[in-house]
């Protein structure tokens, strides 16, 4: 019971990923394999803040008035335990930015794909590539 | 399902309840991008590849026996894994200890404790997501917005076809994309919205450094209006409010102003990108000084880029021509 209180959240996230890695492998249209890279992504990122995650702990961000403790370290607010690990935010911010970069380069390629072949389906642009 | 719209339109959702999530996970920074870009950026351009493309997709025809076989193992596989890994939210998992705690005392005390010891190793913004993104690791940010322009010059190279940039974007005026201005509830909720979602934009960009935001968020919002004035009051009206050219020059300059805010740092005998070098006798107290002026700076060169590329992006989608 404790593992599964524990660890419930790798396993949601992997669910998530096993969906998008699915659409991915299984659907032929390349605007769904696209949606599926999205939501693989999304999970990723979901993992990195569930491991950012301090039990009790507040987003890392410091009041104005904020008080030391002798180890250098700050002290939370009322009512809090500790902060959170700001890393996994950085990481992922980042990579939101940049995935949605990379997604419109995806999908301006498919766009492109479906003005030379009439067709966003793979195995029709499969059989067409072996007509010629 | 065969019907793309609507799968289209779930992801947006599905982007939204991630965001939800992960602002319950202390990571507000994160969920303002993620909502930004999920619900509004993403959404958006594959609608616009719907219009190019169709938005119905054929049966398949192959079995999906297989890839469940194949997704069901991995994830056996992933889920054994977790088995080692630390519990959720426990503070003595080893993320938690290295790096982090040495973040969360330096960030501040420069500010704090100016003549003190921390004052070389400090960076002195409230936000600690914002003082290792844009101080700690510089560099890597650099890199990101670097990706991101790439991005935005590879969707123009993909879509622009031969023509040089200019005259694509000189064409795009000539084009009438149908508009949505008609739509009298739609028109005046645009109206009142905008306005609240450029303020909160630039919010985001001035106060990363005190509260949740920066450079990403700010520029993923600000280019959401944008995008949501294009997507209502029609192609022509955006490209005034916002000219090609202007959004052209914008893509470079919010990157030659993070790598130039580099340059300035050497050129003052730091190191590329160490901002403890930008001290400034001019108005004490009021203006921002060394690491905090550096922040400040390189937060706008991300904003300015980010923005600038998606509404390029944006324009480049929305400017294609109709195949059929």
């Amino acid at each position: 019971m404790n593992t599964v209180l524990g660890l419930y959240n790798y396993w949601i996230v992997i669910f998530l990923m096993m969906t998008g890695f699915y659409v991915v492998i299984a659907q032929g249209n390349l605007v769904k394999k696209v949606i599926g890279l999205n939501i693989f992504q999304i999970s990723v990122f979901l993992l990195y803040i569930t491991i950012g995650k301090v039990r009790g702990g507040t987003a890392p961000i410091l009041p104005e008035d904020v008080t030391y403790s002798p180890d250098g370290l700050p002290i939370p607010p009322q009512g809090f335990d500790g902060w959170s690990n700001p890393l996994p935010s950085v990481l992922i911010l980042t990579a939101i930015v940049v995935g949605v970069a990379t997604t419109a380069v995806a999908l301006a390629l498919i766009v492109r794909i479906g003005e030379a072949y009439g067709t966003i389906e793979e195995d029709e642009i499969l059989a067409l590539d072996l007509e010629e | 399902m065969r019907s793309l719209w609507a799968a289209v339109m779930l992801t947006g959702i599905y982007s939204f309840l991630g965001a939800s999530w992960m602002l319950i996970l202390d990571a507000p920074d994160v969920a303002f991008t993620e909502a930004a870009v999920g619900a509004g950026l993403s959404t958006v351009l594959m609608l616009s590849t719907l219009a190019l493309t169709g938005t119905t997709m054929k049966k398949q025809a192959t079995s999906t026996l297989l890839p469940l076989v194949v997704v069901s193992l991995t994830g056996l596989a992933l889920i054994y894994g977790t088995a080692d890994m630390p519990y959720f939210g426990d503070p003595t998992a080893p993320a938690h200890q290295h790096l982090m705690p040495e973040f969360m005392a330096d960030t501040v005390p420069s500010i704090h404790e100016a003549a003190g010891h921390h004052a070389e190793t400090g960076v002195g913004v409230d936000n600690v997501v914002t003082a290792v993104l844009a101080s700690y690791r510089g560099y890597d940010t650099l890199g990101e917005t670097v990706v991101i322009l790439t991005a935005g010059i590879g969707v123009l190279l993909i879509l622009g076809g031969e023509k040089r940039f200019s005259s694509f974007f000189a064409d795009l005026s000539l084009r009438d994309v149908p508009s949505m201005r008609h739509r009298a509830i739609l028109r005046v909720a645009t109206k009142l919205l905008i306005p609240y979602i450029l303020l909160f934009a630039l919010y985001v960009q001035f106060h990363g450094d005190y509260g949740p935001g920066g450079g990403f968020q700010a520029g993923v919002i600000f280019a959401a209006a944008l995008i949501l004035y294009g997507l209502v009051f029609g192609l022509r009206a955006t490209l005034k409010v916002a000219p090609p050219s202007v959004v052209e020059t914008l893509v470079a300059l919010g990157v030659l102003l993070y790598a130039g805010t580099g340059v300035a740092t050497m050129l003052l005998g730091g190191n590329f990108l160490d901002y403890s070098v930008l001290e400034h006798p001019l108005l004490p107290g009021v203006l921002p000084h060394g690491q905090h002026l550096g922040i400040l700076l390189v937060e706008l060169g991300v904003g300015i880029t980010v923005a600038a590329v998606m509404i390029t992006i944006f324009f480049a989608f929305v400017g294609r021509e109709h195949p059929r």
